[in-house]
């Protein structure tokens, strides 16, 4: 696919000295790669990132419920970037997609209606007595990634490369709707072919797949899964993601955001149990990385310090591809050794059933 | 003394107002600024609703114009005008007694409707691309393969406000049951689709054509716009789409899916107004002074504009509002 066009759509992402802001859920399904990030930016990259203990939620997930009204949100951004103010920093960068979509949309919001800002600053001076200024530039954290894209190859361990054939390992790359559909000049690349992830996937030597569905939404959507009787929308959707990916073989599946890495995992144990179907070469799913997984592999990063262990489907096939050296008995010790449980296996309508992990 | 008038652009309108400025005893210069006269229909096939070759049309008004002497000047880009001459970009004035604004149009740029394709996959198209691959008889897929199934899309940059083009570009639709006709006569075997929002046959034989598409060459007509196109596996192209007639989404794979572009307005038509102090309609159009009575005078002294420069015409329109502007310019300088 020739995807110059991507170059068309650029904005400025900072340097350094990054103001961050966690995401609510990535801690629970993914909870080495918000700390993956720091890590890579502190220590491979020399940057200074705040991870300020301070911040809130965003309540984006309350806002596109219904829950919470745009006053309040509005006020709750307006507190984090208070936040931002008084520790010195200029740069807001979000884990989240969904707050990503939130700050872009308030901020242009407040731009479109200044009457709106002036109120939400009346609402937080009377809430908390503060005020603030606006951020200098919003990124989301794989913006920041892709920033550095370069910078990382230059560092790269390994390459996404399969090890054993020489040939690049093929990437199904998955953009959360929030990212640029609501804004499209808020994301690289825009809305069409963003080109965040595939400008990691190709600097680090793996080849983009596209494929019919490639701008589908994973099926997260709050409605659908947040509302119970609605989940069958969700699973739909991600049924009808993985049925159209699968023919390209791909060897894994990126995403940069929380849901979609979350729910294009878990519903493929969902989709075998419900009707025995199994993606993935040798019916052993499809892994669905982060990109600081990703990019924390390129890096030469446990893959266990990555959390990689909490993934439905086995990450074993891919790391082995990559030539990923890993201690097969410590997947399930965490940090300083402790055991934190092994669930049974999540391997259904596969003849041999479990992966055979290098011992 | 021989009166003299500066038009500004070589195509078919431009070359018709020059032919009958002549007939009426005034001498012009045509300033064109690509290297041959002839504008876009120079790459067009045939002309709707009679199927007439574009040849035909331009070598007669080529010839005429070689024959009557007119003096044409190629490569001559214009950068600003008055009701007295024309400025060209290398700093050259050309005086006359009267200007006359045939610049036409520009094509919208498919690119821009990214979730169509067009320049990343092999088999998306426009319907210039198509007209000047059928003039060069290589009209297949990318492999050299015949088409078994095509679509068609109209409005693609016309009726749009996202990529801020509102107008109606008007002669699209027909162009698409013409290419639809064509293809259909070429590839017999495939099915062709037309996705639309809504057939506009305004002019004469429009709507015949239109059912003889249907009637004759059984080309199908969807009441819907296409959302987005992405490649399948073995290189064909996904269309999604709604069936507006019966309320249901539609997923479809094509072998070739064609964009039937609009007209806009030229990006110089700010920079030209601007120097002449013309009106430009919110779509960028040239606005004429009125669009009853003086539907080819700009309004501004001296200054006559024909052709697509202010909306979106067929070829027809053109060379008769060209006789019109002609005879405008010659009341004008008359009374001068």
């Amino acid at each position: 696919m020739n995807r110059r066009n991507w170059t068309d759509y650029q904005k400025e992402i900072a340097d350094d000295r990054y103001y961050y802001a966690r995401s609510c859920i990535r801690q629970n399904f993914f909870p080495g790669s918000e700390r993956a990030f720091l890590n890579i930016l502190h220590d491979d990259l020399g940057r200074d990132v705040l991870d300020d203990p301070l911040h809130t939620s965003c309540t984006g997930i309350g806002y596109h419920s219904d829950i919470v009204p745009l006053e309040t949100i509005m006020t709750v951004v307006a507190r984090q970037f208070s936040l931002m103010n008084d520790a010195g920093y200029e740069n807001f960068i979000s884990s989240c997609i969904t707050s990503f979509g939130v700050y872009t949309e308030i901020l242009s919001t407040w731009e479109e209606f200044p009457e709106t800002e002036e109120r939400t600053r009346e609402n937080l001076f009377k809430a908390t007595g503060r005020e603030f200024r606006k951020p200098k530039s919003l990124a989301h954290t794989s913006d920041i990634v892709f920033h550095f894209r370069e910078r990382i190859a230059e560092l790269a361990q390994r390459r996404l490369v399969n090890v054993e054939t020489g040939e690049p390992l093929r990437v199904v790359e998955h953009i959360g709707c929030h990212y640029a559909k609501i804004f499209p000049k808020s994301g690289i690349g825009g809305s069409e072919f963003p080109y965040v992830l595939a400008g990691m996937i190709e600097s680090w030597g793996g080849e983009c797949v596209d494929y019919p569905e490639r701008r589908h939404c994973c099926g997260f959507g709050f409605r659908n899964y947040l509302v119970q009787a609605n989940r069958g929308y969700s699973i739909a959707n991600s049924h009808k993601k993985l049925e159209s990916m699968a023919p390209y073989k791909p060897d894994f599946i990126v995403a940069n955001c929380p849901g979609c890495a979350m729910f294009l995992d878990k519903w493929q144990y969902a989709i075998a149990e419900m009707e025995g179907t199994t993606y993935g070469q040798g019916g052993r799913g499809i892994p669905v990385l982060t990109y600081e997984e990703m990019a924390g592999l390129v890096l030469g990063y446990d893959p266990w310090e990555l959390g990689m262990q909490m993934h439905q489907v086995d990450v074993e096939p891919l790391l082995d591809k990559m030539g990923v050296a890993y201690d097969p008995a410590a997947k399930y010790l965490g940090r300083n050794g402790k055991f934190i449980g092994q669930p049974d296996t999540a391997v259904v309508n596969c003849c041999d059933a479990i992966y055979d992990i290098k011992q | 003394m021989k009166r003299r008038v500066v038009i500004i652009g070589g195509g078919v309108a431009g070359m018709q107002t020059a032919l009958r400025l002549h007939a009426a005893g005034i001498g012009s210069v045509i300033l064109e600024k690509d290297s041959a006269t002839g504008g876009k229909l120079r790459d067009w096939h045939k002309l709707f609703p009679t199927f007439t070759p574009a040849s035909e049309v331009l070598d007669p008004l080529r010839r005429a114009v070689g024959a009557a002497g007119i003096e044409v000047r190629t490569g001559a880009e214009v950068v600003g005008l008055d009701g007295r001459g024309a400025v060209l970009a290398d700093g050259t004035r050309i005086d006359g007694d009267a200007v006359v604004v045939a610049t036409g149009f520009t094509l919208f740029d498919a690119r821009i409707k990214e979730e169509y394709g067009y320049g990343i996959y092999d088999n998306v198209l426009t319907s210039a691309d198509v007209e000047r691959m059928l003039n060069e008889g290589t009209l297949s897929m990318k492999n050299g393969d015949r088409p078994r199934r095509i679509a068609f899309l109209h409005c693609v940059g016309s009726r749009d406000e996202k990529v801020c083009q509102r107008h109606c570009s008007r002669v699209c639709c027909v162009t698409g049951v013409k290419q639809a006709m064509e293809l259909k006569e070429r590839f017999p075997e495939a099915d062709v689709f037309n996705f639309y929002m809504d057939i506009r046959m305004f002019g004469s034989g429009y709507e015949e054509m239109y059912r003889e598409a249907q009637v004759r060459h059984n080309v199908h007509f969807v009441r819907g716009r296409i959302s987005e196109a992405a490649p399948t596996i073995d290189g064909r192209i996904q269309i999604k789409a709604e069936d507006t007639l019966t309320g249901r989404p539609l997923r479809m794979s094509v072998d070739m899916l064609i964009l039937l572009v609009g007209m806009r307005a030229n990006d110089d038509n700010r920079r030209l107004a601007d120097s002449a102090s013309l009106t430009l309609a919110p779509s960028g159009f040239v606005q004429p002074a009125d669009p009853f009575l003086h539907s080819v005078e700009s309004g501004a002294e001296g200054i006559f504009c024909v052709g697509t420069v202010t909306a979106p015409k067929n070829v027809g329109e053109t060379l008769a509002e060209a006789a019109a502007a002609a005879d405008a310019v010659a009341d004008y300088l008359k009374n001068r």
